[in-house]
């Protein structure tokens, strides 16, 4: 029986091995279903990785090298797709190398990531041509492939992927002709609208939706349109622009078809399992860790989240429980989720961090923790955005015997 | 020489050519895609009507029947993925009722096996999320849900397997005193079979001008994700009215909801788009019928053309000497194929044509589906080969040894759409957005095809316009 596998060999995988191993598991295993470490990562070869983690601007290869080149100890099987995780912490999947295998586990850590979602997702009418892409296969193709996927493109939705993507065709020689966002603000980083579109540029088109793809064999055009309040596009305001690609960065889904077939708890907003302040899910056990739990925008609080649970999970398998009284965790005004759900303080330290997105953009605002009708703590924020994960960090002796605190954002008076 | 020459790769030119080689001919199919299946084949509503809805004595009624009971046979035969699992025709108040219980004795006059009229309460418990607004329901047992492209793709290989001398790309441009003209040569033919699906018209120009008028119709869907299939167990039909058809909310054979269709008529034949406005009454009309349906759980949306005509039936006959038309083809064209095929042959036998049984007839067709294996048969296949423990598609579960063995097949694909209608690669929540990039490597692995010329399916589709970098 293995003390820990860890189901994905991206950065939450990695880190959760890694940190699983430091804290006394001695069998730990990385099932990966890509022929190499590092997820993502590895098609992510723009810098800016690693900023809080390291004080550096890496990128994603650099930033997976660094988790990859401590792995001694661990072992990995890579081509290996999992195809089920039980309850009772057994774990079946199949390889070219490996075969058919079913192995215990006395711990499991989901580090699955998320896919993106596509255009199905938002039902953007018109032809099924060639050249609409979600943007980080385009980012496949072009970085690990090294093929262009077309010349004249347009982006749907201000992702970070996106953004990206529209900076790194440019370089390539491809005109970006527009970065379409429905909302209105961007769904990314500042710094990346920024450096991927200002510096180029590139003109972001907010609270716009592409309303018609046209292109028999291959894309020839998108129509785009104004939209409304309520996000439906207003007759009269439609704009055609010739294209052969579009990329979609429409946003980002956890992983979890293992976790749900397993049965464990799923949270609707996050669309990942929900979890304890270690990162334990709802099924003893197994922990989850990463985007499989929520999209992340940094990867370095990735790897933060993922060490807590590998360290849990090795502590569990070394026969460490986690128990006593459970305070829930509330979204409140203005905040669309929180991670954890969950909190068992016994299980804490003197400080609990909770992640969380606001529901939308807010200048000068005071996030609030509370209980019933008295405030816990409170945290001034000058700028908050859905497109940047909100962090706080609360000493667990604030929470007390409450059953149920509200973590809420409001404009500072 | 020719015996026969098809003009047509959709269900029905598959179906004629896997009914024609069972006989000592000479047999051609031309399809002017590079792909058998490409067209309305494969975007309908992919079920397999039970017969009650063309009028009694019509060849639609006959064919649609006779061809229910043949799919049952031919999947069986095949390995088509086909499930008979009934239909309802839900009525919302008097009017359907009414119109419940003439669809009711149509399909008797029709030979209908197993019809009955439920009350409302009885078909939410075939249905359980069926609207409280129902009042009655045609049940009829008979109706099934298929792989409507795999339908026609093991009709066409079995074909090939037996002598079909297949075509793709390219395209019948003239017929001149019995001469098939493409751009590629002349082929001689005894015997002409056009199923041209809604290229009929054009075809049978070649030869005469038609007494019919094509009214192409476009119908929308919605496909959700199996996350969505306790929705529905079968296929939930409304009932017909003046505003058309009705659309129906159904569970695929693949486990997804198929929601639609609209229709609408089209000026562009060629031209299977969605709009907004069609996608939207699709699913408010969907609604009607399962109130708790949740279109976000929606992962592709798509449009068919369908070849109505002016007339209500089908349109098979003679239209030239030597030229068989298989004209106005629309639903439940898919249903009827197979007998539409046996029908075809019947009357180029009446016409003269000598139909002799071939001895030697291959009728069995079979492919590794690895997500449907048990945990044991996974183990042992990829101790026999290791191709099958590597998998490409993580949505569907499909491994890298059934996209190779695509290759191996009668009719190989040569795009990437064309191994996603094979082995069903692509064709889940993510549509293929992780594993296209594998899939197009395989196919560059398997058939030579630069990277930059792979298409993603008809000629000109390519993936990776941009070129090198």
């Amino acid at each position: 029986m293995r003390d820990v596998i860890v189901i994905g060999g991206g950065p939450a995988g990695l880190a959760a091995a890694i940190k699983a191993r430091e804290c006394g598991a001695s069998d730990v295993l990385i099932i990966e279903r890509d022929s190499c470490l590092g997820g993502i990562l590895n098609q992510c070869i723009h810098n800016g990785f690693g900023l809080h983690r390291f004080k550096q601007e890496l990128t994603g290869p650099e930033y997976a090298a660094r988790f990859i080149s401590q792995l001694d100890g661990i072992d990995i099987a890579t081509d290996s797709m999992v195809l089920s995780v039980t309850r009772d912490l057994v774990v079946r999947s199949v390889s070219r190398t490996r075969g058919y295998t079913e192995e215990k586990a006395k711990a499991i850590v989901l580090a699955m990531g998320c896919r993106e979602r596509t255009r199905g997702a938002i039902s953007i009418p018109g032809d099924r041509p060639a050249g609409v892409y979600t943007a980080g296969a385009a980012q496949r193709y072009m970085n690990i492939e090294g093929y262009m996927v077309g010349r004249n493109a347009v982006i749907l939705g201000s992702g970070d992927i996106g953004l990206i993507m529209a900076r790194r065709m440019t370089l390539e020689g491809a005109k970006v002709h527009a970065c379409i966002e429905l909302m209105p603000y961007s769904g990314g980083l500042n710094r990346n609208i920024v450096q991927c579109l200002k510096d180029f540029d590139i003109p972001l088109y907010l609270s716009h939706t592409i309303t018609d793809i046209r292109g028999s064999r291959r894309v020839e055009g998108v129509t785009v349109a104004e939209v409304g309040p309520d996000r439906r596009p207003i007759s009269g305001t439609e704009f055609d622009i010739d294209c052969d690609t579009v990329l979609l960065s429409v946003g980002l889904i956890p992983e979890n078809e293992l976790t749900r077939a397993a049965g464990i708890p799923i949270d609707r907003r996050t669309n990942g399992a929900v979890v304890f302040e270690n990162m334990e899910t709802g099924a003893e056990g197994i922990f989850a860790c990463g985007n499989v739990v929520h999209v992340h925008d940094l990867v370095d609080y990735v790897s933060a989240e993922a060490e807590r649970a590998g360290k849990a999970a090795a502590e569990y398998a070394a026969g460490k429980r986690a128990g006593g009284r459970i305070t829930e965790v509330a979204a409140g005004n203005g905040v669309s989720y929180t991670v954890p759900q969950r909190i068992r303080t016994s299980g804490c330290g003197k400080t609990v961090d909770l992640f969380f997105r606001v529901r939308s953009v807010f200048r000068n605002v005071r996030i609030t923790v509370s209980s019933g009708e008295k405030t816990l703590a409170s945290y001034p924020r000058e700028h908050c955005a859905p497109g940047e994960m909100e962090h706080i960090v609360l000493p667990v002796s604030l929470i007390g015997d409450s059953d149920e605190i509200t973590v809420s954002v409001a404009e500072d008076k | 020489m020719y015996d026969v020459v098809i003009i047509g790769g959709g269900v029905i030119g598959c179906a004629v050519a896997y009914q024609l080689t069972k006989y000592e001919l000479k047999v051609a199919l031309f399809e002017k895609e590079n792909d058998v299946a490409g067209g309305t084949t494969k975007a309908n509503s992919a079920i397999i009507h039970a017969g009650y809805d063309p009028l009694p004595g019509s060849l639609a009624a006959k064919l649609n029947v006779r061809g229910n009971l043949l799919a049952g046979e031919i999947c069986e035969k095949l390995d088509v993925p086909f499930r008979r699992v009934g239909s309802l025709v839900a009525a919302f108040g008097e009017a359907d009722d009414r119109t419940v219980r003439s669809l009711y004795e149509r399909g008797i006059e029709n030979g209908v096996p197993g019809l009955r009229v439920v009350t409302g309460d009885e078909a939410r418990v075939i249905e359980p999320n069926l609207s409280e607004e129902v009042t009655s329901a045609l049940y009829a047992p008979t109706a099934g849900v298929i792989s409507p492209w795999e339908y026609a793709l093991a009709m066409a290989e079995t074909a090939v397997r037996n002598g079909l001398e297949l075509h793709l790309s390219e395209p019948v441009t003239d017929i001149r005193d019995g001469v098939v003209v493409t751009p590629k040569g002349e082929y001689g033919a005894k015997y002409i079979v056009a199923a041209a699906g809604v290229c009929c018209d054009t075809v049978e120009k070649m030869v005469a001008e038609p007494d019919y008028v094509l009214r192409p119709s476009r119908g929308e869907y919605y496909l959700l994700d199996r996350t969505a299939s306790d929705m529905v167990r079968g296929i939930i039909f409304q009932c017909p009215n003046e505003n058309g058809k009705g659309v129906l909310v159904a569970q695929t054979v693949h486990g997804n909801v198929i929601v639609g269709p609209n229709a609408e008529s089209a000026e562009d034949k060629f031209r299977v788009n969605t709009t907004a406005q069609g996608l939207a009454f699709v699913g408010e009309a969907a609604k009607k019928s399962v109130p708790k349906l949740d279109l976000r759980a929606n992962i592709r949306n798509f449009a068919g053309m369908r070849a109505n005509t002016d007339r209500d039936d089908f349109i098979i006959r003679f239209a030239a000497k030597g030229f068989l038309s298989l004209a106005g083809i629309k639903s439940p064209g898919l249903a009827s194929a197979p007998a539409v095929a046996e029908y075809a042959a019947e009357l180029l036998e009446r016409d003269g044509l000598v139909l002799h049984k071939k001895s030697s007839f291959v009728d069995t067709r079979r492919r590794v589906r690895f997500a449907s294996l048990t945990d044991s048969e996974k183990a042992e296949l990829i101790k026999k080969n290791p191709a099958y423990g590597r998998v490409i598609c993580r949505c569907e579960t499909v491994t890298e040894g059934e996209i190779l063995d695509t290759f191996d097949t009668p009719i190989p694909p040569v795009s990437i759409d064309g191994v996603k209608r094979r082995c069903n690669a692509g064709m889940g929540r993510c549509q293929g957005g992780f594993c296209a990039p594998r899939v197009l490597e395989l196919i560059h692995a398997a058939t030579g095809i630069p990277r930059e010329e792979i298409l993603k399916d008809k000629e000109g589709s390519v993936v990776l316009s941009g070129g090198r970098i």
